[in-house]
């Protein structure tokens, strides 16, 4: 008997009514998909495709309009406290409390999740390490820059030993440099780690250096392509699989 | 970094400035002004404008009179009393206001309301209402200065960041330890402001009440001096209670110094 799926959507909408009570919005449309422990998935789509509401929706920080979402075989969202210390979310920007130094805002999750305050800025200190940020452990998100502060959200999403870790486009906002040399570090730490991953991006050069497993979305969010991405693909096979995504994208572009 | 550079920067920027920090430029002012008042005294009549030695003398009397401190202590703990309790009732309506907009819809107005009720109206009904003089100031002092409190803590709820909020919800806290780390630490800014700003309201108000409802206090005082026409008495109080809210100002800016101290500033935010 093969294993229960880590994550598991099973035609799930999400639609946001109008403020103004025009038009309801559908961010989601009958979405399923189903991820195993310990898989590395890449979503890839267009900006507004609605993954970071499938984001929230794993994250269980919105309730699903229909269909059923199960994260560990419990609902997300009515589940909600039972899910601490389990799920690791890194976002889009650093979110870094401006009030906490570095090693305090890495140790937030270890603390809310009442882990001895010896023991957890220990476990912080150790992740900043890491990441390269031993010396500025005592600074405050003001003083470092924005590759560091992502370092800082990463090491605060990895300290807690999520079973399962929500990206959403961790490195869209620094610069190519710092997000290139950032990606390669994340991937090792997924790997070392065996934490389900799920990776929102906008990027296909990014989803394709990251996932194992690739579920390209068209809007509102379904899965307009998947493909699952073996470690030994040839440059020809990868390429292919670009060209079929720039074509979902384009096409989904000229069907707006 | 020499201490004398980040007193030097905080100037610079006009960050951090505070009562401690104007450094000659204030005692210039204050000495420019005292130097004012003593050319004055020599031009205009005694019992308008006393010199500036006879009223250092009386200052001087009242530190030195057990009873005279006893009436600068009594108006500061009005003061402090009608404040925290103003704080604390604020706070208890700002936050079911800032969850719910159904009660909000209730409560605003009737802030608003309170808002247009000047402090003596509730010196008048406070005197009728109550017995106990002491009461009586801690309920004008409340009523007073509530509305502030209210509206500056549900401002500083209200700025706090969605994005924090998310992420922090996203760890799964308990209410409080959301609470504890997050909506404290983004709603003490405000609470500290708030504080400084109802502290002047309710030095203005306190000596109202005091006039005309207490045996004591720097109102009382006031009013004994109005009654003999004693200018350098009247002056010597008035700057009792000045000294009273520059030193708790001056606590305040303290204690903001310390708890923000993670705020960072521009060097060319001058």
């Amino acid at each position: 008997m093969s294993a229960p799926p880590e994550i598991l959507f099973e035609r799930v909408s999400k639609v946001f009514p109008h403020p103004g009570g025009g038009m309801p919005l559908e961010a989601v449309r009958e979405l399923s998909f189903a991820i195993a422990r310990g898989e590395l998935v890449a979503i890839l789509g267009k900006t507004g495709c609605g993954k970071s509401t499938t984001f929230n929706l794993i994250a269980g920080l919105m309730r699903p309009s229909a269909g059923r979402i199960l994260v560990q075989g419990h609902d997300p969202y009515a589940d909600f406290a039972s899910y601490r210390g389990k799920i690791g979310i890194i976002f889009q920007n650093d979110r870094l409390m401006p009030w906490r130094t570095a090693i305090e805002n890495v140790a937030l999750g270890l603390e809310l999740n009442k882990t001895p305050r010896a023991a957890r800025l220990e476990i912080a200190a150790a992740w900043l390490a890491r990441l390269g940020l031993s010396g500025h452990e005592h600074a405050y998100p003001h003083a470092l820059s924005g590759g560091m502060r992502q370092r800082v959200s990463i090491a605060r999403a990895f300290a807690g030993k999520p079973g399962i870790l929500l990206c959403d486009e961790p490195f869209s906002a620094l610069d190519e440099h710092t997000g290139n040399a950032l990606r390669e570090e994340f991937r090792e730490l997924l790997l070392q780690t065996g934490a389900t991953s799920i990776f929102i991006t906008h990027s296909i050069e990014e989803a394709l250096a990251l996932g194992e497993r690739l579920m390209v979305f068209e809007r509102p969010a379904r899965i307009a392509y998947e493909v699952t991405l073996r470690a030994d693909m040839s440059g020809t096979e990868r390429a292919t699989v670009r060209g079929r995504i720039r074509q979902v994208l384009a096409s989904e572009i000229s069907a707006k | 970094m020499a201490p004398d550079e980040g007193s030097s920067a905080a100037r610079r920027t006009g960050k951090g400035l505070n009562y401690f920090s104007f450094g000659y430029e204030g005692f210039v002012a204050l000495a420019g002004l005292a130097l004012v008042w003593q050319i004055a005294s020599f031009f205009i009549p005694h019992f308008l404008f006393p010199s500036v030695p006879e009223i250092a003398a009386r200052l001087f009397a009242i530190f030195t009179s057990w009873n005279s401190v006893a009436d600068a202590l009594a108006t500061s703990a009005r003061i402090l009393a009608g404040l925290t309790g103003a704080f604390v009732l604020g706070t208890v309506l700002a936050m079911p206001m800032a969850r719910s907009s159904a009660f909000e819809r209730y409560a605003y107005p009737l802030l608003n309301f309170n808002q247009g009720i000047p402090a003596l109206s509730w010196v008048v009904i406070a005197i009728i209402w109550f017995r106990g003089i002491e009461f009586r100031i801690f309920f004008i002092m409340v009523m007073t200065t509530l509305p502030a409190f209210t509206f500056q803590v549900l401002d500083a709820y209200r700025a706090m960041s969605k994005d924090l909020f998310e992420m922090t919800l996203a760890f799964r806290p308990t209410r409080l330890d959301l609470f504890r780390t997050l909506v404290w630490p983004t709603v003490i800014p405000g609470i500290l402001t708030a504080w400084k700003v109802n502290l002047g309201n309710a030095a203005r108000v306190v000596v109202v009440a005091e006039l005309v409802g207490a045996t004591g206090g720097v109102g009382y005082e006031l009013l004994q001096q109005q009654q003999i026409f004693d200018m350098a008495g009247a002056v010597a109080w008035t700057l009792v209670l000045v000294i009273f809210v520059l030193v708790v100002q001056g606590i305040i800016t303290f204690v903001e110094s310390h708890v923000l101290r993670y705020r960072a500033f521009a060097e060319r935010a001058s």
